[in-house]
């Protein structure tokens, strides 16, 4: 189909639309699929954006810093510190290593331990924080150097238990899109059926339209500007109910971790006016399609 | 215009239930006036269903100005249709839409403005006396009013022919004359018309009025009608 093919389908005589009676269960059938579609969408759309968002951001702060932990025994604990950081200078990969000071070692576990931590008394281990560069470090081979000249260090890279997280919530997006997509063959599939189901009602009507000379483009033009704007239409109220649903949802916070992260965020915003757009195209080729293909059956 | 509006070279016509047409021949002249007749269920209906392709030929050939059907797509096909005003038998209207809609609906399809047309379709509507049930809708029009309604639709396009089948059906004798008197103008005016009809006397009144060809099926056969009429 060329473009100016669809413009004329779409386009045509606004009273030529009246050809085909305006009623019938078809018409409010197609209204609310699309409708409740076009909400799925939003929400399928709101879970891929927002866990998404969350792969991404999980995978880049894991990329590129890991910590360094030295249990030793009080007397030993400033020169390993000291052979730690000297590994670590020596490494490829790593941008800077930074012994914590004991404030900010405090600072990390009073929300646990409350302020009053007696820190001389404890046997705390030091911890050094890593930023890698690009490209990263070798992980295995700073273990085992560090194994055999620092023996109090254990090294944790973070990615190690995050990655199953960034994992899942790259499954998600997946899943997200997925959804996305059959809802759009779902729907596809039960505007066929409308379309289909009207065309057939209306067979008596394509009999007197063919009889005064209308050609197929014009009687399926009727067919498919009633189902396309009908579709438009439904999917815009679905769409709008669905933003007003996911505008009231709770705001992102760390408290709610990931299930108050679900949501658009600045231009997310703007990417659910495609979904009535898309599903008046799918009820377009959806029309266009079961039109085509009962005409050539009713000649 | 070729020599022949609509020819007719052994064509047979087979459904399900056999053969209802054998080995047709015949020709229309531009210009000329033919009644179709036969009796009920002889295959009248199936004859100009054939002339106006909505139905094909099971063998023979059948062309429209000089255009073999057979050979023609469905858009080429649409297009010869508005060349050829049809008076189906039972009018056929939409009726969802006004009698000025219908009787206007072969210009919308065909893509011409209707309000260029308007003069055209007042004039027409009061040609057949139905000026003032321009905003009816057709469950509302009485028998006669369907079928002069179902005739002006056929010729708002000017077509070169006119296929009217039993026009006269459903209506009472006065009825019949007048619709009889405007197909005969509409000849007059250089159509060729095609009247299907069982109505012997219809044809006999139209005998002192013009100058018309009976062509009867009897027998699968199309036979030129005698003086036995
Ligand atoms: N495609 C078809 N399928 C079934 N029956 C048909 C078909 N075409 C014609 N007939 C039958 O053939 C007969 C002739 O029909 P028709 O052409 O309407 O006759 P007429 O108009 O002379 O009364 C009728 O009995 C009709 O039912
Ligand atoms: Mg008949």
């Amino acid at each position: 189909m060329t473009r100016a093919e669809v413009s004329t389908l779409l386009r045509g005589d606004t009273r030529a639309n009246r050809v085909v009676p305006p009623t019938g269960y078809t018409a409010h059938l197609t209204l609310f699929v699309a409708g409740a579609m076009a909400f799925l969408v939003v929400f399928a759309l709101a879970l891929a954006l927002a866990s998404g968002r969350i792969a991404d951001r999980w995978a880049s702060e894991l990329a590129g810093a890991a910590t360094l932990r030295i249990n030793a025994p009080a007397e030993q604990l400033a020169a390993q510190t000291e052979a730690a950081l000297t590994v670590l200078g020596q490494t490829p990969g790593v941008a800077s290593a930074r012994a914590l000071s004991a404030e900010e070692q405090v600072a990390l576990l009073s929300p646990w331990f409350g302020p009053d931590l007696p820190l001389d008394t404890l046997p705390i281990p030091q911890l050094i924080e890593i930023t890698e560069g690009e490209p990263g470090m070798d992980v295995m081979g700073l273990r085992l150097r560090l194994g055999a000249e620092v023996p109090g260090a254990v090294l944790d890279d973070h990615t190690r238990w995050r990655e199953p997280l960034v994992e899942a919530a790259m499954s998600l997006r997946r899943l997200g899109w997925i959804s996305i997509l059959l809802i759009g063959g779902a729907t596809a599939a039960m505007i066929t059926l409308a379309a289909n189901a009207s065309l057939a009602a209306n067979a008596q009507i394509i009999e007197v339209l063919r009889l005064v000379g209308a050609r197929d483009g014009f009687i399926a033009g009727a067919f498919v500007r009633r189902f396309t704007y009908r579709a438009f239409f439904g999917a815009l109220v679905g769409t709008l109910l669905g933003m007003t649903g996911v505008l009231l949802l709770p705001e992102a916070s760390d408290a709610g971790g990931f299930l108050t992260g679900v949501g658009f965020q600045g231009a997310d915003w703007l990417l659910p006016i495609v979904i009535p757009i898309l599903g008046a195209a799918v009820a377009f080729f959806a029309t266009w399609a079961a039109a085509r293909r009962k005409l050539k059956e009713l000649s | 215009m070729g020599a022949r509006v609509i020819e007719l070279e052994n064509v047979s016509y087979t459904y399900g239930g056999g053969e209802l047409l054998s080995d047709v021949s015949v020709q229309l002249q531009p210009g000329s006036f033919h009644f179709l007749t036969g009796p009920s269920g002889a295959g009248k209906t199936t004859l100009l269903k054939l002339c106006y392709g909505a139905l094909l030929p099971t063998s023979g050939r059948l062309s429209v100005f000089d255009q073999d059907i057979s050979s023609l797509d469905r858009d080429q096909l649409a297009v010869l249709r508005r060349r050829v005003g049809v008076v189906h038998q039972d009018c056929q209207f939409l009726d969802h839409m006004t009698l000025a809609e219908n009787v206007a609906l072969p210009l919308m399809v065909s893509g011409r403005s209707e309000s260029s047309e308007q003069d055209n379709l007042t004039e027409l509507l009061s040609w057949v006396g139905l000026g003032a049930r321009l905003e009816a809708h057709p469950p509302e029009l009485s028998g006669g009013e369907r079928q002069r309604a179902a005739l002006a639709r056929a010729v708002i396009l000017s077509p070169d022919v006119v296929l009217a089948d039993e026009p006269t059906g459903n209506v009472d004798w006065e009825m019949s004359q007048r619709l009889l008197r405007l197909l005969i103008e509409l000849n007059r005016m250089g159509k060729t018309v095609l009247i299907a009809t069982h109505d012997m006397s219809l044809i006999r009144a139209a005998k002192s009025q013009v100058q018309a060809r009976v062509l009867r099926i009897s027998q699968r056969k199309l036979h030129l009608a005698g003086a036995d009429l």
